[in-house]
């Protein structure tokens, strides 16, 4: 630390401390909130993409294209949420779009050998909740980089899925309301998006178990030290996403009507990490938020959507979304810079 | 001397260490009695780590006794150690970056309501944070600020109110002042005095650099090759004599070789 550095940060403490007790200028606490929600800018960004869209083309915010949007968009955001918790905690799953695609297969043999749709939803979510178990065994226990373990999981839960569906898609039949609870109506997504989003939100910002996430992603060594069981931490974590990959799956194969053994995918989850990591969360680990990442990938579906209405051919969108992912994170950095973080 | 014998809240009797064929420590007596401040100096590869490792649990002697409170006492380990009220603060500090003041300073022993949910009680943390640091005379900016933003001193003073709220009876600060300018180390120095007028906690000093810590200390002891080789109140002595020693110990050493 340089003799300079020194004496202006113990002149802030000086000055600051006579401050403490009185309220700051309510320009500062503009700014302050503003840079504080990250949210704030990506939300204004998606608006803006919106109008831009909205003004090209007038079709843009017609109900049927919204509808078309949230529909693409919100079990997206449903992984999304999870890999957020995942990735605050230091680690990665990029196994979660291969569940997408096994858990509504478990749930379809399950029912198809008698089991009420109900009972086999569940088993489909155990099913999920397995992987996300050996996910984390093997990264915590073995000390397998969670970024290896959850390749090779890739891999192997890709291949188990076409396997035992015989790489051909089948048609799940449930219950008239239990279809439209689960993805058959027109709301239904984005109802359990923004239903589960507030409820991880909530987990991460106000509970014990988000607090110790974020520790134990912000400072592995010194989380252990105080005596937080980082390991269950992280364990537990890669389960709740694994069981979200695991439902969005099954609420998009109700919504299609039929259960493919190729959906999701790295697609999917590559879609579903652009939306966090768009949205705010840092893949270092200590930092993220799932309103962010719900907000991220609705940017991403208005974007697809968008570009799409507009006739651009899907070479050039991919070009211009990776351009997108870049801006927004080198913005994000600098951002993060001004809040003061030390990344 | 009978009567002596319970102000020592902590007393390491011939602690012997040794890795293999490497000797650590070869014979330490040190003692530490009730709300004092101890300084323990030392060259680098003196024993001073070592030494901390074993007050800490996290090393067992392979010889000798370490007293607590009285009572011969085997530290099992770090959490055993701090279960008896003997914490340490790390130069690593064991603060989350990200998170506020007030979190970090109940991290692991958060106050929640709704059962097993574990919903932080931000409320009663907050208020209870203000009420500890102000009693300890730390001025920071506010507790709502995540620790990132907080200078080296005010992250050093929250990890040892931390501490000193989790009731430490020992108090061990390895180099808490290293790497930091006069006014940051003062801002440290001043939460050790009133720790000190306080009298609850007893706190020893790793330092390399004695001549910022000679003041709030009161006794220094020196370690060289695995021994206390000075042991004396700090009104006894001055850091011109400490320099003297240490310079001469080295001259010697240079000669020898």
């Amino acid at each position: 630390m340089s003799e300079q550095d020194d004496g202006r940060r113990s002149a802030t403490i000086d000055g600051d401390a006579h401050r403490s007790a009185s309220e700051p200028r309510t320009w500062q606490r503009i700014v302050f909130v503003v840079l504080r929600w990250q949210e704030i800018s990506i939300l204004a960004a998606g608006i803006a993409l919106a109008a831009y869209f909205q003004y090209v083309n007038g079709a843009f915010l017609s109900q049927a294209n919204l509808q078309n949007l949230i529909q693409y968009s919100g079990t997206t955001a449903i992984i999304a949420g999870g890999e957020v918790l995942v990735l605050v905690c230091g680690e990665v799953d990029l196994s979660v779009g291969m569940v997408y695609a096994l858990t509504p297969f478990v749930m379809y043999f399950a029912a198809a050998a008698g089991t009420p749709y109900p009972l086999a939803l569940i088993a489909g979510l155990g099913a999920a909740a397995i992987v996300g178990l050996i996910n984390g065994l093997i990264t915590t226990l073995l000390r397998v980089p969670s970024f290896v373990t959850t390749l090779g999981m890739l891999f192997a839960i890709n291949g188990f899925t076409l396997t035992i569906s015989g790489g051909f898609p089948v048609e799940a039949q449930a219950g008239q309301w239990f279809t439209r609870l689960f993805g058959g109506s027109a709301w239904s997504e984005l109802s359990w998006a923004i239903a589960i989003t507030l409820v991880l939100q909530f987990v991460l910002k106000k509970t014990r178990w988000g607090l110790h996430t974020v520790a134990t992603g912000g400072n592995l060594v010194g989380a252990a030290e105080v005596g937080i069981p980082v390991r269950r931490i992280k364990i537990g974590n890669f389960i709740l996403c694994s069981i979200l990959g695991g439902l969005a799956g099954i609420i998009d194969a109700f919504r299609i009507g039929s259960v493919d053994p190729l959906a999701g995918g790295s697609q999917i989850m590559f879609q579903a990490m652009a939306g966090a990591v768009i949205g705010g969360t840092l893949l270092t680990g200590g930092v993220g938020t799932v309103v962010g990442a719900l907000i991220g990938s609705l940017v991403l579906g208005i974007l697809t959507d968008g570009f799409t209405l507009l006739g651009v051919s899907a070479y050039t969108f991919d070009m211009i979304l990776g351009a997108a992912i870049l801006v927004t994170m080198a913005v994000n950095v600098r951002l993060t810079q001004m809040r003061g973080g030390n990344v | 001397m009978q009567d002596e014998i319970p102000t020592d809240v902590l007393r390491a009797e011939n602690i012997a260490k040794s890795f293999g064929k490497v000797t650590a420590l070869r014979d330490i007596n040190l003692r530490l009695q009730r709300g004092e401040v101890l300084g323990l100096l030392g060259d680098n590869g003196a024993g001073k780590s070592t030494l901390i490792k074993i007050l800490t649990g996290f090393h067992r002697p392979t010889s000798g006794q370490l007293v607590f409170e009285g009572k011969p006492t085997t530290l099992h380990s770090v959490s055993h150690a701090r279960s008896l009220g003997i914490e340490a603060v790390f130069q690593d500090l064991a603060l989350v970056n990200e998170v506020n003041v007030y979190r970090n300073m109940f991290l692991r022993r958060e106050p929640v309501h709704g059962g097993f949910l574990g919903i932080l009680d931000d409320r009663t943390m907050r208020a209870r944070a203000i009420e500890l640091l102000d009693r300890m005379g730390v001025k920071i900016p506010s507790v709502d600020e995540p620790v990132a933003r907080l200078s080296g001193g005010q992250r050093q003073a929250i990890a040892v109110a931390r501490s000193v709220y989790q009731k430490a009876k020992v108090l061990l600060l390895d180099e808490p002042t290293a790497a930091m300018g006069v006014k940051e180390s003062g801002l440290i120095l001043d939460v050790i005095q009133r720790l000190k007028r306080e009298g609850e906690v007893a706190i020893i000093i790793i330092a390399h650099n004695y001549a910022q810590i000679f003041d709030v200390c009161d006794r220094v002891n020196l370690v060289e090759n695995g021994a206390i080789t000075f042991d004396r109140p700090t009104g006894e002595t001055s850091i011109q004599e400490l320099m003297d020693l240490v310079v001469s110990r080295y001259r010697n050493a240079r000669a020898t070789l």
